[in-house]
């Protein structure tokens, strides 16, 4: 099928282009202009973009199906305008046998939304003991291993994961926090969680935590994916390591970008995040390091979470938030107060997390594949229960207003959402 | 910020969750309703109508003999039917949620709930959730607050010493895990008392606790000089298994309240314990007993507190 994208302001990261034009797509790829299409779609005043990509979206599947379901976190991600989305693998049980993810990957793409991209665990039942069948699982369609927010205290453990992972030239995705200092905790520890009389995770459990893992890259030369960076500390740390030239990336969540322990206001549930939000120096030092590069792109960490979940005091509640519905808006919100263009934002959810997943998308390159996200950067978008397709209605920001609203996406050259 | 939960849309107080956030005229109103009602327990018949036929449920999640005690003497006084639960031992261990068993007992007509629970924020969450008429108020929610604690505290500073405008407190001990320490401090720096110090190890102290308004000592004397008042917090047992702190010696010998510290403090200093006290860990009996304390009238004074703010939030 050809299809034609007409008239829209086409935004391609990759290249930094943005100028009004047509897209074309045929035999699901970016295409060559071509004078005779079987449909088009008309763009005018509306942003033609490649699809966002979420390197951490929790889908639910399988065992918390109360939660959420594939279908439900697939209706979102597409009406969120994300075309292709990496899921941790803290599911139950966890993603650490091939057969898990095969089916996980079938389920996925019988629906004919997103593409879903599954991080296989590091270890077995993420227990941080054992290494799990990493090319047995690689085979099976992940894309790269992580512990999830599962501890991995054991440094020996550590150690050896990345040797084997970069024997096979697998890549890690981690989180960074020091099990020790974090335990029990729930909050900034500072001024906020003081107040409130919440357990504290101190900065340092994030900075001693990446201070180990950057030792280990040093010495194992493994490529690490640094997920949800939180503190200042930690933007400089890894500021330095590429500096140095180590083969390590790094993420943020896109609410750690908007928010800080302020937030919290009288133990607002929906801010209770893995990792937790801090202090506003960080959450600026955060931004910073979004906008210079140093943070290689921002994910939703989407995690649905149902009522029972949420309505319990702070400390008791799940962690995490709603997010691939809010991902563009709060893009859009970052990269406006921090005075980017559009093809220097977009770039946070495309081009740059394709890098790191490695996929041929996120580009509007002939050939590239064609998934698109198109969209009205001005309509605006008012955050409820009522209008999110995610089962899970959890987030700080219901009853916000939000610039940023998807009208269509397309995955493979097929129309996966349209509103 | 979201307008304080506590407050009616006429600034009147709804519930009371936190003395962080209320105005000092409201601070003032409950002392001074209070000091009205401290004659009515000295009366043959201690009862007033005030809250006749309204129901006053004690929630109690979290095991307390005094607070609980004195609660329900407060209600009866004020002439309220009172009802008990031990939470602890009935539906949280049977797997209900706190907002379901909030939400039964919302059905049998309640109209004040008292809240003790081990997790911070607890009582905000039943707020949030109670219908219009009902109350809610906090009798102690993990470490984050104890207002009617902190209101007897302040009550008993007033009668003691008149007027906070010059008062030096120093506040001793686990202030890391102290509800206590933490209402007793906002309510300190809400009525202008001018030093407020906090004295413990870095280990008891909690992060930026400074942005509080309070000076910390690590150094017992150097933090007890000239004081006012002396209030000795309640050290758990539990904290003394982790690292936290060596021994209960330990701690005596260096937070210990005893004569010999106290020396230094002022000559007309009173000292204060929210109890339950765990003698010769910190505080010896010979302060505990002394010319000093005010300990055993702070229980009394804590019936006319309650009474007070029961009586107010009920009339709002």
């Amino acid at each position: 099928m050809k299809l034609q994208i007409k008239n829209g302001r086409v935004v391609d990261p990759a290249s930094g282009k943005d100028a009004v034009g047509d897209v074309f797509v045929a035999d699901g790829k970016i295409a060559e202009s071509f004078s005779k299409a079987d449909k088009t779609i008309d763009a005018k005043g509306l942003v033609v973009s490649p699809g966002f990509i979420d390197l951490s979206a929790r889908l639910r599947e399988p065992g918390f199906e109360y939660k959420a379901t594939l279908e439900s976190e697939m209706n979102a991600a597409v009406a969120g305008g994300v075309t292709s989305l990496a899921c941790p693998p803290d599911t139950d049980p966890p993603l650490d046998e091939p057969g898990l993810v095969d089916m996980l990957r079938r389920r996925a793409k019988s629906l004919e939304r997103a593409r879903v991209y599954p991080i296989g665990a590091l270890t077995v039942k993420l227990e941080g003991n054992a290494l799990t069948e990493m090319g047995q699982l690689a085979d099976a369609g992940c894309v790269a291993f992580s512990q999830a927010n599962a501890p991995l205290p054991d440094t020996q453990v550590l150690w050896r994961a990345l040797q084997y992972a970069a024997t096979f030239g697998f890549s890690t995705w981690l989180r960074v926090e020091d099990a020790w200092l974090a335990k029990s905790g729930v909050a900034h520890d500072g001024e906020v969680a003081t107040r409130l009389g919440l357990p504290g995770i101190p900065s340092f459990a994030e900075t001693i935590a990446l201070g180990t893992l950057l030792e280990l890259v040093r010495a194992t030369r493994a490529r690490v994916h640094v997920c949800r960076l939180s503190s200042a500390g930690a933007v400089e740390m890894m500021r330095a390591a590429k500096k140095e030239g180590l083969p390590v990336t790094c993420d943020v969540g896109i609410h750690h970008v908007h928010l800080c322990d302020m937030d919290l206001g009288y133990f607002d549930s929906n801010c209770r995040l893995d990792p937790p939000l801090r202090g506003q120096r960080d959450r600026d030092a955060l931004v910073q390091g979004l906008v210079g590069g140093v943070i290689d792109c921002v994910c939703s960490d989407h995690t649905p979470v149902d009522d029972d979940g949420k309505h319990l005091p702070f400390a008791e509640a799940e962690a995490g938030a709603t997010g691939l519905e809010l991902l563009l808006p709060l893009t859009l919100k970052w990269g406006a107060a921090s005075k980017l263009n559009l093809a220097a934002t977009l770039a946070r959810i495309t081009s740059g997390p394709a890098r790191i997943l490695g996929t041929a998308s996120g580009k509007l390159t002939v050939g590239a594949p064609a998934d698109l996200a198109i969209f009205d950067p001005q309509a605006s978008n008012r955050i409820s229960a009522e209008t999110l397709k995610s089962q899970g209605k959890n987030t700080p920001f219901v009853g916000h207003e939000l610039q940023g609203r998807v009208r269509t996406t397309i995955v493979a050259g097929n129309v996966v959402y349209e509103a | 910020m979201p307008r304080n939960p506590q407050l009616n849309e006429n600034g009147e107080l709804q519930h009371l969750l936190s003395i962080e956030g209320l105005p000092r005229e409201i601070l003032t109103q409950i002392l001074d309703t209070a000091e009205s009602f401290a004659g009515v327990t000295e009366r043959e018949v201690k009862k007033v109508p005030l809250l006749r036929g309204k129901s006053v449920f004690n929630l109690f999640f979290e095991p307390s003999t005094r607070t609980r005690t004195t609660f329900e003497i407060a209600a009866k006084r004020l002439s309220a039917d009172v009802i008990n639960l031990n939470i602890a031992v009935s539906s949280a261990t049977k797997g209900e949620s706190l907002l379901d068993t909030v939400a039964n007992l919302s059905a049998m007509q309640a109209d004040i709930f008292v809240v003790r629970h081990a997790s911070s924020g607890a009582p905000f969450l039943i707020a949030r959730h109670v219908k219009p008429h009902e109350h809610v108020v906090n009798a102690g929610d993990g470490r984050h607050a104890h207002p009617t604690q902190g209101l007897l505290d302040l009550f008993t500073i007033r009668h003691y010493k008149k007027d906070f405008s010059k008062l030096t407190v120093a506040i001793v001990g686990d202030v890391l895990h102290s509800r206590v320490a933490r209402s007793l401090i906002h309510g300190l720096t809400t009525l202008g008392a001018p030093e407020v110090r906090v004295i413990g190890p870095q280990t008891l102290m909690p992060a930026g606790v400074e942005a509080l308004g309070v000076k910390v000592f690590h150094d017992m004397k150097a933090g007890l000089r000239d004081a006012d008042v002396v209030v000795m917090l309640r050290l758990q047992n539990e904290r003394m298994r982790g690292a936290l702190l060596p021994s209960a010696q330990e701690f005596f010998k260096h937070y210990g309240l005893t004569l010999d510290k106290l020396a230094v403090a002022r000559r007309d200093a009173i000292v204060m314990h929210p109890g339950p006290m765990n003698r010769g860990v910190e505080i010896d009996s010979n302060v505990a007993d002394g010319p000093h304390s005010v300990i055993l009238p702070q229980v009394t004074f804590g019936i006319a507190v309650r009474m007070a703010v029961m009586s107010i939030v009920a009339g709002n």
